[in-house]
C-alpha cells in the first residue's frame, strides 16, 4: 500500500507498488482528467506533477511516488483558472482535447523553469507532448500569452 | 616413508588449524542490562546523532519501510547477501546487552559481543579510525533509540565462506586496526574532511575497488568500483565528468543530492545523502570539509579548465533533438527525455540534470546510464523532489542502446560505447531478477 498526497489530500491506495501511477489516479482514485495515450512515456497525455514537476504517470510506478506530492489537472488551480487554463480557453486551443491536460501540466513546468520561454525552449520542453489534431501553433501561442500574464503578475 | 609423510602432513594441518583457531579466538564480553537512557549526557547523544547521520548507518541498518536502526537491508557482496543487523538497544535481537567495551570492539575490530567475527560488509576497516569520544557518542545515541524487536534474515554467503572464525584470515590479509592520524602538512579543515570521509562516511567503501578477497585495494583508493551493478565513479582525477568536481559543487551535491553542473544522486549513493548528509543536524562545516578533501583527491583546483566554455558548449547542444532534423535517434530522445533534461541560459537547472555534464554519459561504461533509464528514480531515492519515470517497459534493448549511443555521440567527446544492446539486456536481466 502506497501513501502519497494527491491535489492536497493524503491518499492511501490499495494498488500494488508497481502499478502505473496513471492507472491508480484514473481507476482507483477516479480522477479522469489525466489521459492514457501511448502507455510508454512517449506522448505526454498522462503528464501530472510529482513534487511540482511534470512527470509521465503511465511509466511511473505508484510506489515511486511514495510520500510525494502529486498534482493532476484537477488540482493545478483550485478554480481551474491557472493562467495556462484561461489562455487555453481564450485562444480555443483544443480541437479534440484529449492531449490538453498533459500539455497544460507540461507547460506549467516549462513556465516555472523558464518564465519567458523562447520558441526553441517551447519546442524542446513541449516536444514530448504529442497533439494528433496538430494544434501546436495555438499551444505555442497560449503558452506565450500565459507566460506574459504570469510575468506581469509577479511584477505587480 | 609414505606413512611418515602422511603423519607429518596431518600434524601440520592439525597444528595449523589449532594455531589459527587460537589466533582467531575472541572472548565473549558479558552481557549487561540495557543502560538507562538517562545515564547518557544530552551532549553525547546529540554528537552521536550527527555521527550516525554522517556515517549513514541507515544505509544498511534499516529495511525499506522498516524501523530506524532495526536492520534488514541486504548488502549485495560478491560472496552473497549480508543483512544489516539490528542495532537498536533491544536486549534480545539488538545490542541492548552490549557494554561500551563490546560496542567499541565491534566498531574497531569487527568482533561481536559474543566473540564471533563480524563480516566486513560492516565497515569496521573504516570505523577503526574513529576517535574515542566519537565511538562513545555513537554508543550513547544508539542506546537512547527506541528498542525494536526485529531479527534479520540469515546471510546467503555459502559454506565455507560463512564460517565466522575464518574471518580472522581475512582480517590478517585485509585489515589494519588503528585510529585516524592527522596529516600535519594539511590544515584543520582538510583533516576534518579526511577523518569524516575515511572513518565516518567510508567513501572508500564504495568508491575504492576491491581485491578478490573483498579487501579494499588501497593503492587504487577512490579510483571507482562497481556496487550493486552501478558504477561508483572515481573520485580521483580519473573521474570523467566534463567539469571537475570543485569543493563548492561537491558541497551542493553532498548537501542536497544535486549539483547543476553535474547532476543528481542515484542508486546506493542515495542513503548517504537522504536522511544523512542532508539532515539539518549535520553542520555545513562538516559537509564542506568532506567536499574540500574530495576536491583535493580530484585535484579540481589544479586542473585548468574553462568551466564557462564547457557549460556553454553543453547548453548549446541541449536542444539537439528538438526541431526537424530527421534523425530517428534524436526523435527518440526528444520524445522520451528532452522535456525534462533540456536546459537553456547560462547555467543548467538542478531540477533538469544536464546530460552533457553528467558522468553517466562520460564514464567508460554505460552502466549507470542504462540503470537510470530502465529503473527510473523514485521519490525516496535520488535527490529530494526529483522523480524520473522508469523506461523498462517503454524502450526495448535496441532503442535504449540507440539512445545511449546517440547521447554519447552528441553530448560527449568520448569514444563510443561498445556492445550496447547486449549491455542493456544484461542490466535488464539483473533488474528483473532483483524484483
Amino acid at each position: 500500500m502506497t501513501t502519497f498526497n494527491l491535489n492536497g489530500h493524503t491518499v492511501a491506495v490499495r494498488s500494488p507498488d508497481d502499478a502505473p501511477l496513471l492507472w491508480v489516479i484514473r481507476d482507483e482514485l477516479g480522477l479522469t482528467g489525466t489521459k492514457f495515450g501511448c502507455g510508454i512515456g512517449m506522448c505526454g497525455a498522462c503528464t501530472v506533477h510529482v513534487e511540482g514537476r511534470a512527470t509521465r504517470s503511465c511509466i511511473t510506478a505508484v510506489g515511486a511516488v511514495a510520500g510525494a506530492e502529486v498534482t493532476t489537472i484537477e488540482g493545478l488551480d483550485p478554480q481551474g483558472k491557472h493562467p495556462l487554463q484561461t489562455a487555453w480557453l481564450e485562444l480555443q486551443v483544443p480541437q479534440c482535447g484529449y492531449c490538453q491536460s498533459g500539455q497544460i501540466m507540461q507547460a506549467a513546468t516549462l513556465l516555472k523553469d523558464y518564465p519567458d520561454p523562447s520558441d526553441r525552449d517551447i519546442s524542446a520542453v513541449m516536444g514530448g507532448n504529442v497533439c494528433r489534431c496538430m494544434t501546436y501553433i495555438r499551444i505555442r501561442k497560449a503558452i506565450k500569452l500565459a507566460a506574459s500574464r504570469m510575468r506581469g503578475a509577479t511584477h505587480d | 616413508m609414505i606413512r611418515r609423510i602422511a603423519i607429518a602432513v596431518a600434524a601440520f594441518v592439525f597444528f595449523g588449524l589449532l594455531g589459527f583457531s587460537l589466533l582467531s579466538w575472541r572472548a565473549a564480553i558479558a552481557p549487561i542490562e540495557r543502560p538507562n537512557p538517562a545515564s547518557f549526557t544530552a551532549e553525547s547523544v546529540a554528537r552521536g546523532e550527527v555521527l550516525a547521520a554522517e556515517g549513514h548507518c541507515l544505509s544498511c541498518h534499516i529495511r525499506p519501510g522498516g524501523q530506524p536502526f532495526a536492520g534488514g537491508y541486504g548488502v549485495n557482496t560478491p560472496f552473497g547477501i549480508i543483512y544489516g543487523s539490528n542495532i537498536t538497544p533491544d536486549s534480545e535481537t539488538g545490542i541492548g546487552g552490549w557494554s561500551l567495551e563490546a560496542f567499541t570492539r565491534a566498531i574497531r575490530e569487527g568482533v561481536s559481543r559474543d566473540g564471533s567475527h563480524l563480516f566486513a560488509a560492516f565497515p569496521f576497516n573504516a570505523y577503526t579510525e574513529l576517535q574515542d569520544d566519537d565511538v562513545k557518542a555513537l554508543y550513547a545515541y544508539l542506546m537512547t533509540r527506541p528498542a525494536v524487536s526485529a531479527t534479520v534474515p540469515p546471510m546467503t554467503v555459502p559454506f565455507p565462506l560463512n564460517v565466522r572464525f575464518l574471518q580472522e584470515g581475512w582480517k590478517i590479509l585485509c585489515f589494519r586496526s588503528g585510529r585516524y592520524r592527522p596529516d600535519p602538512a594539511k590544515d584543520a579543515q582538510w583533516n576534518r574532511g579526511a577523518y569524516l570521509a575515511q572513518a565516518v562516511s567510508d567513501c572508500g567503501g564504495c568508491h575504492t575497488p576491491r581485491n578478490a578477497l573483498g579487501g579494499e585495494r588501497l593503492r587504487d583508493a577512490y579510483s571507482g568500483a562497481v556496487v550493486d551493478n552501478w558504477i561508483a565513479p572515481p573520485l580521483t582525477e580519473a573521474n570523467p565528468s566534463p567539469i571537475p568536481w570543485t569543493q563548492e559543487q561537491l558541497f551542493s551535491y553532498l548537501r542536497t543530492g544535486v549539483d547543476p553542473l553535474h547532476g543528481a544522486v542515484a542508486a546506493t549513493m542515495t542513503p548517504t545523502i537522504r536522511d544523512a548528509l542532508d539532515l539539518p543536524v549535520v553542520p555545513d562545516s562538516d559537509v564542506r570539509a568532506i567536499a574540500l578533501y574530495v576536491s583535493d583527491i580530484d585535484r579540481a583546483g589544479t586542473r585548468e579548465l574553462n568551466v564557462e566554455a564547457v557549460t556553454r558548449e553543453a547548453l548549446k547542444n541541449s536542444s539537439l533533438g528538438s526541431g526537424q532534423d530527421y534523425d530517428p535517434d534524436a526523435d527518440l530522445y526528444a520524445s522520451a527525455c528532452l522535456s525534462c533534461h533540456y536546459n537553456t541560459g547560462t547555467v543548467p537547472l538542478s531540477a533538469r540534470p544536464e546530460l552533457a555534464l553528467n558522468s553517466a554519459l562520460s564514464l567508460p561504461e554505460p552502466t549507470n546510464f542504462i540503470q537510470a533509464v530502465l529503473r527510473g528514480i523514485g521519490s525516496t531515492e535520488g535527490a529530494r523532489g526529483l522523480v524520473m519515470p522508469a523506461y523498462a517497459s517503454s524502450l526495448n534493448d535496441a532503442e535504449l542502446a540507440r539512445l545511449a549511443a546517440y547521447l554519447r555521440r552528441t553530448r560527449t567527446t568520448r569514444p563510443p560505447w561498445t556492445d550496447l544492446e547486449n549491455k542493456v539486456s544484461v542490466v535488464r536481466r539483473e533488474l528483473a531478477a532483483s524484483h
